[in-house]
């Protein structure tokens, strides 16, 4: 079943988003811990489309679809902001020294690290983000 | 979110529940960066109730621990959530936080 939510991007929308991926993780049947992790994912991926995609908030859109089934919970993120090139984020630099310690780019580091896919794609004048979560042990 | 902030003598405690996001971590940074700003530079915040936390949260928290250790202070953290345990795990920023059990054993430790 699929459900849908759209909002403006904005930082004050980022606890509704995290409600709506919280429903859409029980009715697929992802425990808490596991729902947890996509929202983190859902949530940085969001915050990057507001600072990244359309450089500030409440200049567009971002829709959210969510399609749950047993065990398997299918996120998708469209937004029209500037298209948005994985390969050109950094990786953190989290194994220095704290002064030379950069955090940027943990947004994407972390939903590639709680996710089972993350697939970029722009087509269209939209930035499309797919995010697959499946309950440990279902699927492959 | 919400913080509570209590100040002793020599430390002080900043209390915060609810959501760490990118719409409230400003908030908790600039009331890290108040605190620093005032000459504060033993800080522990009690993440008990934090009921979660995002990258925009670790950046506060990482920001506000370079300030302080540039003038010799630190940013002690007090019995972090499940939650917040996770995202600092996942970062791998466990080693560079001291870390206590407990508000109280945060506060002695300095």
């Amino acid at each position: 079943m699929e459900h849908r939510l759209e909002v403006p991007g904005r930082f004050d929308r980022l606890e509704q988003i995290s409600k709506f991926i919280e429903q859409a993780g029980l009715e697929a049947g992802l425990d808490d811990t596991t729902i947890c992790r996509c929202q983190l994912a859902v949530d940085e991926a969001c915050t990057n489309i507001i600072e990244h995609a359309y450089e500030g908030e409440g200049r567009g859109d971002i829709e959210i679809a969510c399609e749950a089934e047993p065990g398997e919970l299918t996120i998708t993120i469209e937004d029209q902001g500037k298209p948005f090139d994985p390969d050109s984020v950094p990786a953190p630099n989290l194994n220095t020294s704290l002064e030379d310690m950069q955090v940027g780019g943990l947004g994407l580091y972390f939903m590639r690290q709680v996710m089972d896919a993350v697939e970029f794609s722009y087509q269209d004048g939209s930035n499309k983000l797919v995010l697959v979560k499946r309950r440990d042990g279902a699927g492959s | 979110m919400e913080i509570a902030t209590q100040e002793y003598k020599h430390v002080a405690v900043l209390s915060v529940s609810g959501r760490v996001d990118s719409s409230t971590a400003p908030e908790l940074e600039s009331q890290l960066k108040q605190l620093v700003d005032g000459g504060q530079n033993h800080l522990v915040l009690d993440l008990k109730d934090v009921e979660y936390m995002s990258s925009a949260g670790l950046r506060a928290m990482v920001s506000t621990l370079k300030s302080v250790k540039r003038v010799n202070g630190d940013l002690r953290l007090a019995n972090p959530s499940a939650r917040v345990e996770e995202v600092l795990r996942l970062a791998g920023l466990t080693s560079i936080f001291s870390i206590h059990p407990t508000q109280e054993e945060a506060v002695a430790s300095f």
